[in-house]
């Protein structure tokens, strides 16, 4: 196990334990707050993944913005940390079982490699070089040695996405207003 | 690469989230819930952006936006309930019930 993979493992552990207290601990502010850590833990991964730009997106909007707006509502309305809050046995034991064949479902993707996944795309079981198959990888990674992170990034999305781009900022208007339409007493 | 991991830990988190979701009765944690299925997500966009090229980091870029408008509009949703019945217990919400 080499240095990364130790840091990454470290990170998923992280998250993994604050999600997991996210879901149990009864006052509505800790679920916040370890949701942040687990934010928090997922930027690191990030930038194990060579996504630097996201996981500094992921600190900034995800466990600044958002996560301060779910702050600020939970104190808005005083919301106590009562035993109410979470609900009795037999949700727990449905919810769990329930989670546990999802998860095991889900996990079946932890088998997947590069190799496999080419093997798949290209449906040639026998063995396929990755960087063949994925030419855009090979190709996003050399942008990004010239370009710089945030230049590799920005180019696709200011070109090829650039209309969701637009449609994305009148989404945001229309969530904004929206917002303050039905948290207003009285317009 | 990381990528089987990687995806391993995304299933981990994304089936947390949907335990939360089950187990929770407060508006507000579901809600926190519903965002760490988010996160899952985007992280498995992540790690099959280093295989697939650059546009599943774009994915979450847009995953990001729409989640910050969703709390934005969910949150409003919530503060407006609570004004009508003084509690963000989903027990409370049964008017539909009949």
């Amino acid at each position: 196990m080499n240095l990364v993979e130790g840091v990454f493992w470290f990170f998923s552990v992280w998250a993994v334990l604050s999600a997991l207290l996210c879901i149990t601990r009864r006052s509505p502010i800790s679920s916040a707050l370890w949701l942040v850590s687990t934010m928090f833990a997922l930027a690191g991964i990030f930038v194990l993944l060579n996504a630097e730009f996201i996981a500094a997106i992921q600190v900034l909007v995800y466990a600044g913005a958002v996560m301060v707006l779910f702050l600020f509502v939970i104190m808005l309305l005083n919301i106590d940390a009562s035993p109410r809050n979470l609900k009795g046995w037999p949700a727990w034991l449905l919810g769990g079982g329930l989670a546990l064949v999802l998860g095991a479902e889900l996990l079946v993707l932890s088998g997947y490699t590069s190799q496999r996944l080419a093997n798949e795309f290209s449906s040639r079981p026998d063995g396929v070089d990755p960087s063949l198959v994925f030419a855009e990888g090979a190709a996003a990674q050399a942008a990004t040695a010239s370009q710089g992170v945030v230049g590799a990034l920005a180019k696709p999305l200011f070109e090829a996405y650039l209309i969701p781009f637009e449609i994305t900022s009148v989404l945001l208007l229309a969530a904004v207003i929206g917002a303050v339409v039905l948290a207003k007493k009285k317009l | 690469m990381l990528l089987g991991p990687s995806l391993a830990v995304s299933a981990v988190l994304f089936t947390i989230g949907v335990a939360g979701v089950l187990v929770r009765r407060n508006a507000i944690v579901l809600f926190m819930c519903i965002e760490l299925m988010l996160n899952a997500v985007n992280l498995s966009f992540v790690a099959l952006a280093q295989v697939h090229g650059v546009s599943g980091q774009i994915m979450v870029f847009f995953v990001m936006t729409v989640a910050a408008a969703e709390a934005a509009v969910g949150l409003a949703i919530i503060l407006a309930i609570f004004r009508h019945t003084q509690s963000v217990d989903l027990k409370q919400l049964n008017l539909l019930k009949g």
